[in-house]
C-alpha cells in the first residue's frame, strides 16, 4: 500500500511544488543573468539582492482584473493556459533525479515512475502542449494573435520532427526508451552520449530552443512584432499560466538533456576510482547542476543573439537541422550495424 | 490630391490584410506611423503617415529673434542636439558674413563629432535591439552616457544643449575637458569593436540585414537620401568632405562608403563612422588652437535683407538651413529646415515593397529616422 | 476486475465525446471532443499492454494529426458568421436509414464472430523479442515490410501533393 500509493504520491507533490518555485525563480535567475550580462543589476528592491521578487510577481498576477473578450470562447479561453501547463508538469513523471537510494529503511528510487516507453511519453506530452497555443490564439477572438499562434505551433512542429529524430539516434545508442536505462547505458558504455552523438547533442539543444520559443526563435512572442503573440488577451492569473509554462517547458528540456546526453545523475567518470571522492556529492545534485548548466546557456543565449525572421527559422528547421538528424541517424545505425 | 497608397478601411480585400504600425509601436523611433498592405505576410505597399510630432518650430521662429531660434533647433533632431546649433548658427554667420575664431570651429568639430558618436550608439542600440540582440542596447547608452556626462560638464544639459551662440560658442571649454574627451576617445575605440564583435559577423545579424532594403546608387540620389544611406549605396557624397565647414577642412578623415546599398552596409558604414570621429576629434582636440570663442558679433543681430542655404552633415546626413531675412525686423522672415530624416524616410515605401513584416523594423533601425526632425 | 472497471469507463467516455464530436454546434469543439476520444483511446491501448502503441497514438494522431486539422478549422471559422444556422437540406431520416443499416451489418459481424472460432493469425512464439515495442518493430520491419514501405510512399506522395499545390512558384 505505502509502496503503490503513498510513496509515489509524496514524491509528486515533491516534484510538482519543486518544479513549480523553480520556474518561478527561473524567471528570477532569467532577469538577473540577463542584467547583469547588459552591464546592469536586475531586481534589486524586493527582498536582499531581488531574491523575493517572484512572490512580488506572483501577488501582482494574482490580484490582477481577470478580463475575458467579450464574444471569446469561455470554455477554450480558460482552457488554454492550462493546457499549456500541465504537459509542462507531466512529464517530471518520468524524469529520474537519481538511482535508487535508502530513505528511512526503504529503498526509495528518485524518480516518480519508470515506463518502458518513457522517451515516448515525453515526446507525445510535449506535442500535446501545442494545443495550449492554439487554442489561446483562437480563443481570444482576434485575427492577430490567431495568426500568431498558428505561426508559433507550426514552428513547434516542425522542429518537433527535428528534435524526434535526434532522440531515435539515442535510442538506438541505448538500446531502450526508458529514462532509467539511458542513463543505465550511459553508465555503462563508460561515455555521455553529448561525446557519443555531438550532432545529435547539438540538434537536440537547437530544436529545444525552438520548442520553447526562446532567443533566437522566439519571433512569435517578440514585442517587435505587430501583435503581442497568442497571448495578447490574457491577463493576470491565465497570463501567468503561459509564462510559468514556457519556463516550466525550459526545465523539462534541460531536464531532459540532461538525462539524454549528460549522463541524468551520474558523476563525471563513474568508472574513474581515484575520482571516487566526488561520490559525497548525492547523484541528485549532479542532475541539478547539470539542468542548471542547460538553463543558464539558454539565458546565456537569450542575452547575447538576435533572433530569426519566422521564414528563416522555419528554413533552419525544414531544411537544415531535419536532413542533419536524418543522416546522424544513418550514420548511428551503420555504425552500431558495423561494430555488432 | 492623390489616393493614399493604402485604403484604410479595406480588411479581407482579395487576400490582402491592412495592417497598421504606429503611431504607438515599441520599433518605429518615435510616433511614426506605417499603414502596410500585406499579401500574406509580404509587404505589398506602405503609406508613412508622418506629422504626429509637429510642434510648428518653422512657424514659431518667425517669432523669435535670431539668438532665440537656437533653442528651438535643439529639439528638432534631438539626438544629436549640438550639430543642429551648429548648422544654424552656421547658416547665419555665413548670411551675415561674420568670421567665427579658429578655436570656436575647432570645438564645434569637436562636439559635432561627439554627437555624431552619440547619435550612432542610439542607432546601434535601438537597431540591434529591434532585431533582437537586446544587450547592444544597453552597451550602446553606457558609452552615450559618457558623452552626455561631457556635454553637462560643458554646457550644463543632457539632452537639448543650446550650446552655440552666432558668431562662436557662449562659453569657453571647462579646464580638463579636453582630457577627459581624449579619455573618451581611448575607451570608445575599444567599446566599438565589442559592438562589432557582437554583431558584424554574427550569423543571425548578416542574415537579418544582407539583402533587406537594397538600394542603388542612382535610385538613392533621385528620391533624395544623404547621410548613411546615401552612402552604402555608393555615392561619395559627405558635406564635411564637399563643403567643408567648421574645421573640417583642417581634419585628416576618411568617409566609409559601402557598395550592396542594402542594411548591412549602411550598418557598416555607420560602424566605421564611429572610429573616424574618433580620428577626427583627437586630431581636433589635440590641436586646438587659443583664442577668443566668439567672433566679433554686433549686439543686436539683424542680418541685411537677403536669404541663404548651408548645408551641415549631421549623424541623420545632410542637415540644410534656408533662412530668409527682410533686413527690417529681429526677426527671419523665413526659416526652413531641410531634415535629413524627412528625406531619407521618403526612401522607406519604395525599400519595403516585397519585403517581410519582420524587415519593417530592421529597415526603419537602418534609415535611422529621428521623428522630431521628420515633424518639426 | 478493476481491468474492467477501467475498461467500461474509457468506452463510456470514448462513446460520450464522440457523440459529443458530431452534435456539437461549434466546429472547434468538435475537433476538441476527437482530440479527447483518441486520448482516452490511447488510455485503451495502454490497458491492452501496447503502451508503444498509446503514445504514437497521443503523439501522431492526437499531436499531429488533430493539430493539422484545428488549423483548417480554424481559419475556415473565421470567415464564418458566429451565428449557427440550420442546414435546409439535411436528410435526417435517409441518415437514420443508413445508420440502421450499418448497426445491422455489425450486428451481424458480431453474431458471426461469436459463432465462429477465430483463427490466431500471428504466433506469438516466433517472435524473439518481448515488450510492445520490441515486438511492432520487430513485425513492421520483418512481416509487414512491404506495407510499412507502401505506406511511407504513401505519406511522400502526400507531402509532395501538398507542397505542390500550395507553393507560389515552383
Amino acid at each position: 500500500m505505502i509502496d503503490i500509493f503513498l510513496i509515489p504520491l509524496l514524491k509528486i507533490v515533491i516534484v510538482l511544488n519543486a518544479t513549480l518555485v523553480a520556474v518561478s525563480y527561473l524567471v528570477l535567475l532569467e532577469r538577473k543573468v540577463i542584467a547583469w550580462a547588459q552591464s546592469r543589476l536586475g531586481p534589486m528592491r524586493v527582498g536582499p539582492y531581488g531574491i523575493l521578487q517572484p512572490i512580488a510577481d506572483a501577488v501582482k498576477l494574482m490580484i490582477k482584473e481577470d478580463i475575458t473578450p467579450v464574444r471569446a470562447d469561455k470554455w477554450v479561453f480558460t482552457a488554454a493556459p492550462v493546457i499549456s501547463m500541465v504537459p509542462a508538469l507531466i512529464v517530471y513523471a518520468v524524469i529520474p533525479f537519481g538511482p535508487a537510494v535508502s530513505l528511512f529503511g526503504r529503498r526509495v528510487p528518485l524518480y516518480i515512475t519508470d515506463i518502458n516507453v518513457g522517451l515516448l511519453y515525453i515526446v507525445s506530452v510535449a506535442s500535446v502542449g501545442v494545443y495550449g497555443i492554439i487554442l489561446a490564439g483562437y480563443a481570444s477572438n482576434s485575427k492577430f494573435p490567431l495568426l500568431a499562434s498558428l505561426r508559433a505551433s507550426a514552428q513547434l512542429i516542425s522542429y518537433e520532427v527535428a528534435v524526434t529524430l535526434t532522440l531515435v539516434s539515442v535510442i538506438l545508442m541505448s538500446g531502450s526508451l526508458s529514462m532509467v536505462s539511458i542513463v543505465r547505458a550511459q553508465e555503462s558504455s563508460h561515455l555521455w552520449y553529448a561525446f557519443a552523438q555531438p550532432l545529435a547533442f547539438v540538434i537536440f539543444i537547437i530544436g529545444s530552443l525552438a520548442e520553447t520559443n526562446r532567443a533566437p526563435f522566439d519571433m512569435p512572442e517578440a514585442e517587435q512584432e505587430l501583435t503581442g503573440g497568442f497571448h495578447t488577451e490574457y491577463s493576470g492569473m491565465r497570463f501567468a499560466l503561459f509564462f510559468l509554462a514556457e519556463y516550466a517547458n525550459m526545465i523539462v528540456v534541460s531536464s531532459v538533456a540532461t538525462t539524454l546526453f549528460l549522463g541524468g545523475w551520474l558523476r563525471p567518470f563513474p568508472n574513474v576510482a581515484m575520482l571516487g571522492f566526488l561520490d559525497v556529492v548525492p547523484s541528485w545534485t549532479w542532475f541539478l547542476v547539470k539542468s542548471f548548466f542547460f538553463l543558464y546557456v539558454f539565458i546565456w543565449i537569450r542575452a547575447t543573439l538576435p533572433r530569426y525572421r519566422y521564414d528563416q527559422l522555419m528554413r533552419i528547421g525544414w531544411k537544415v537541422l531535419i536532413p542533419l538528424a536524418i543522416a546522424n541517424l544513418l550514420v548511428t545505425g551503420i555504425v552500431k550495424v558495423v561494430l555488432s | 490630391m492623390e489616393a493614399p497608397a493604402v485604403h484604410h478601411g479595406a480588411m479581407f480585400d482579395t487576400n490582402e490584410l491592412v495592417l497598421n504600425m504606429g503611431p504607438q509601436h515599441p520599433s518605429t523611433h518615435g510616433v511614426l506611423r506605417v499603414v502596410l498592405r500585406l499579401d500574406g505576410e509580404k509587404v505589398v505597399d506602405a503609406d508613412v503617415v508622418i506629422g504626429y510630432l509637429h510642434r510648428g518650430i518653422e512657424k514659431l521662429s518667425e517669432n523669435r529673434n535670431w539668438t532665440q531660434i537656437i533653442l528651438l533647433t535643439d529639439r528638432m533632431d534631438y539626438v544629436a542636439a549640438a550639430t543642429n546649433n551648429v548648422g544654424y548658427c552656421e547658416t547665419v554667420e555665413k548670411l551675415m558674413a561674420i568670421e567665427v575664431p579658429r578655436r570656436a570651429r575647432y570645438v564645434r568639430t569637436i562636439l559635432c563629432e561627439l554627437q555624431r558618436i552619440a547619435s550612432h550608439c542610439l542607432w546601434v542600440g535601438t537597431h540591434a535591439m529591434d532585431i533582437g540582440a537586446m544587450t547592444v542596447f544597453l552597451y550602446a547608452f553606457r558609452e552615450r552616457e559618457l558623452i552626455l556626462d561631457l556635454f553637462e560638464e560643458f554646457c550644463g544639459a543632457r539632452l537639448t544643449y543650446n550650446s552655440m551662440r552666432i558668431g562662436g560658442l557662449p562659453l569657453d571649454l571647462p579646464p580638463g575637458w579636453d582630457k577627459k574627451v581624449l579619455q573618451f576617445c581611448d575607451i570608445m575605440e575599444s567599446k566599438v569593436t565589442e559592438y562589432e564583435e557582437l554583431l558584424t559577423h554574427n550569423r543571425i545579424w548578416r542574415e537579418r540585414t544582407k539583402g533587406i532594403g537594397v538600394i542603388s546608387g542612382a535610385d538613392a540620389v533621385a528620391l533624395g537620401l544623404s547621410g548613411p544611406p546615401l552612402r552604402g549605396s555608393g555615392v561619395p557624397r559627405d558635406v564635411r568632405k564637399d563643403e567643408p565647414y567648421a574645421a573640417y577642412d583642417e581634419m585628416q578623415f576618411d568617409v566609409p562608403m559601402g557598395t550592396a546599398g542594402d542594411t548591412y552596409d549602411r550598418y557598416l558604414v555607420r560602424m566605421e563612422e564611429f572610429r573616424q570621429s574618433i580620428r577626427i576629434i583627437r586630431q581636433a582636440t589635440e590641436g586646438i588652437p587659443a583664442g577668443p570663442i566668439v567672433g566679433k558679433v554686433p549686439r543686436l543681430i539683424k542680418p541685411a535683407a537677403g536669404e541663404t542655404y548651408h548645408a551641415i552633415e549631421s549623424p541623420k546626413g545632410e542637415l540644410g538651413y534656408f533662412i530668409v531675412s527682410d533686413g527690417k525686423s529681429t526677426n527671419p522672415y523665413r526659416f526652413r529646415v531641410r531634415p535629413p530624416s524627412f528625406c531619407n524616410l521618403q526612401g522607406l515605401r519604395p525599400l519595403i515593397k516585397g519585403h517581410l513584416i519582420a524587415d519593417v523594423v530592421a529597415l526603419i533601425g537602418s534609415l535611422d529616422v529621428v521623428l522630431g526632425e521628420v515633424d518639426r | 476486475m478493476g481491468t474492467a472497471i477501467a475498461f467500461y469507463v474509457i468506452a463510456a467516455c470514448i462513446l460520450g465525446f464522440a457523440v459529443l464530436v458530431i452534435s456539437t454546434k461549434d466546429t472547434v469543439h468538435s475537433v476538441l471532443f476527437l482530440v479527447l476520444d483518441f486520448l482516452f483511446v490511447a488510455a485503451l491501448y495502454v490497458l491492452l499492454g501496447a503502451e508503444f502503441l498509446a503514445a504514437i497514438q497521443i503523439l501522431v494522431y492526437a499531436g499531429g494529426i488533430v493539430v493539422l486539422y484545428l488549423f483548417v478549422v480554424m481559419l475556415v471559422n473565421l470567415k464564418r458568421p458566429p451565428e449557427a444556422h440550420a442546414d435546409p437540406h439535411r436528410k435526417t431520416a435517409l441518415g437514420f436509414g443508413l445508420a440502421a443499416a450499418v448497426l445491422a451489418e455489425l450486428a451481424a459481424v458480431a453474431v458471426y464472430s461469436a459463432n465462429t472460432p477465430a483463427r490466431p493469425i500471428v504466433e506469438a512464439a516466433a517472435v524473439p523479442v518481448t515488450g510492445n515495442t520490441e515486438v511492432v518493430g520487430w513485425m513492421l520491419y520483418t512481416s509487414y515490410l512491404i506495407p510499412f514501405e507502401i505506406a511511407s510512399m504513401l505519406l511522400l506522395v502526400a507531402m509532395i501533393g501538398a507542397i505542390v499545390l500550395a507553393k507560389r512558384e515552383l
